[in-house]
């Protein structure tokens, strides 16, 4: 066979085609697998919440309902593990706080969570992908790829991350765990997740049905989303916003 | 052969110790598939896949599942052998049939002395 260069350029040309067009087709037959068809589908997932409501009875549900659907142990010390819980205004809102605040304001006690930040700066900083930013906005942690390095804890601005010292299994009942959700094992982040498990299963997240009209859960892209409503309606603050993580729970005040 | 001496006994020592695994085994009893308490027959046909896919693939197959389900958000696997959807789930949808851990997961897990860490975090039902 004569072999010439044309022939010989034509023939690679040919096998570097193959060679990207196979991978595609084979991937492309990956129907296997399905979304729930009843998911809730969101651009920019958000929530509000209405400080003016707030009581300590509400955010004692709030707190309940998603501490005990996503096992979350309570730890009697600083090595407690939170997804979701109470602080002052003060610690929450300190570039915000001056001298002559209304009187108690400051002490004013108030819920909060991950901000599940537009421009998250835990996904930034884990070294092995285990906190990713999903296309609906929700930051979610792969608790099976987390190393337990801490960078997390130590990019967010919020306090938002809880690492376990130890096995959470010791501080929570084994006869009551909640069958939906993992534990989580020793050396390794959690937090609040928007109940992306529940989202997907077409439901809203467990502290917005236990808070029943005092948080809101919405798509932030859709204009007549619950979510925009009432941050049309009301005065809103976020968290720290000059850090420019742009934070996507939203205060009413 | 120079030291001949040195290097038969020398031989002989190294194919004793390569063999080792071979005649310290000798005697006791070989490896059986350990017996497993399969889901009532009546009710399940087969498993989600064939059974010699599942006994070979179970653990890629999962893998697979967690990456799908925490990544990218899917929660249903379309089976061929039943034409149907099954959550991706370990507890829901494995363990809904093959419930009782220590009779069905263990046995293999223990006989093949794998020690695989599902249960650290995943509960049984």
């Amino acid at each position: 066979m004569k072999s010439s260069r044309r022939k010989f350029i034509k023939l690679a040309g040919l096998t570097a085609l193959g060679w990207s067009v196979c991978p595609s087709l084979a991937s492309a037959r990956s129907n296997r697998y399905r979304k729930i068809p009843g998911a809730l589908k969101a651009d920019r997932w958000a929530m509000a919440i209405d400080i003016q409501k707030l009581s300590d009875e509400v955010m004692q549900k709030a707190i309940e309902a998603c501490h005990r659907l996503h096992n979350v142990p309570d730890i009697d010390s600083r090595q407690n593990v939170k997804w979701i819980w109470v602080e002052t205004f003060k610690t929450l809102f300190d570039d915000q706080v001056h001298a002559h605040q209304m009187e108690g304001k400051e002490k004013l006690p108030l819920l909060t969570l991950c901000n599940h930040c537009d421009n998250p700066p835990c996904v930034r900083v884990c070294p092995t992908k285990a906190t990713f930013k999903r296309h609906d906005g929700i930051v979610l942690m792969d608790f099976h790829r987390c190393i337990g390095c801490r960078f997390c804890m130590a990019g967010c601005p919020y306090g938002s991350r809880s690492f376990n010292y130890s096995d959470p299994r010791r501080f929570l009942n084994n006869d009551e765990l909640s069958p939906d959700y993992p534990t989580r094992s020793k050396g390794v982040v959690e937090k609040c997740e928007f109940c992306a498990h529940l989202v997907d299963q077409g439901e809203r997240p467990a502290c917005v049905e236990a808070a029943e009209g005092v948080l809101f859960f919405g798509d932030l892209s859709d204009p007549d989303s619950e979510v925009r409503r009432v941050l049309r309606d009301r005065y809103s603050l976020v968290r720290k916003a000059k850090l420019g993580t742009e934070p996507q729970v939203y205060y009413l005040i | 052969m120079y030291d001949a001496k040195k290097i038969i006994p020398g031989l002989i020592i190294f194919a004793l110790f390569f063999t080792f695994p071979f005649w310290f085994n000798l005697g006791t009893a070989a490896y059986t598939t350990p017996e497993l308490e399969l889901p009532d027959p009546e009710e399940h046909e087969h498993c989600i896949e064939s059974t010699e896919y599942m006994r070979a693939e179970h653990m890629a197959m999962l893998d697979e599942w967690r990456d799908i389900y925490v990544r990218d958000g899917y929660q249903e696997y379309w089976s061929e052998l039943n034409q149907e959807y099954f959550l991706t789930s370990l507890t829901k949808t494995c363990m809904d049939c093959h419930s009782d851990k220590e009779k069905f997961c263990d046995r293999c897990h223990e006989a093949t002395a794998v020690d695989p860490y599902c249960w650290d975090c995943h509960i049984e039902p």
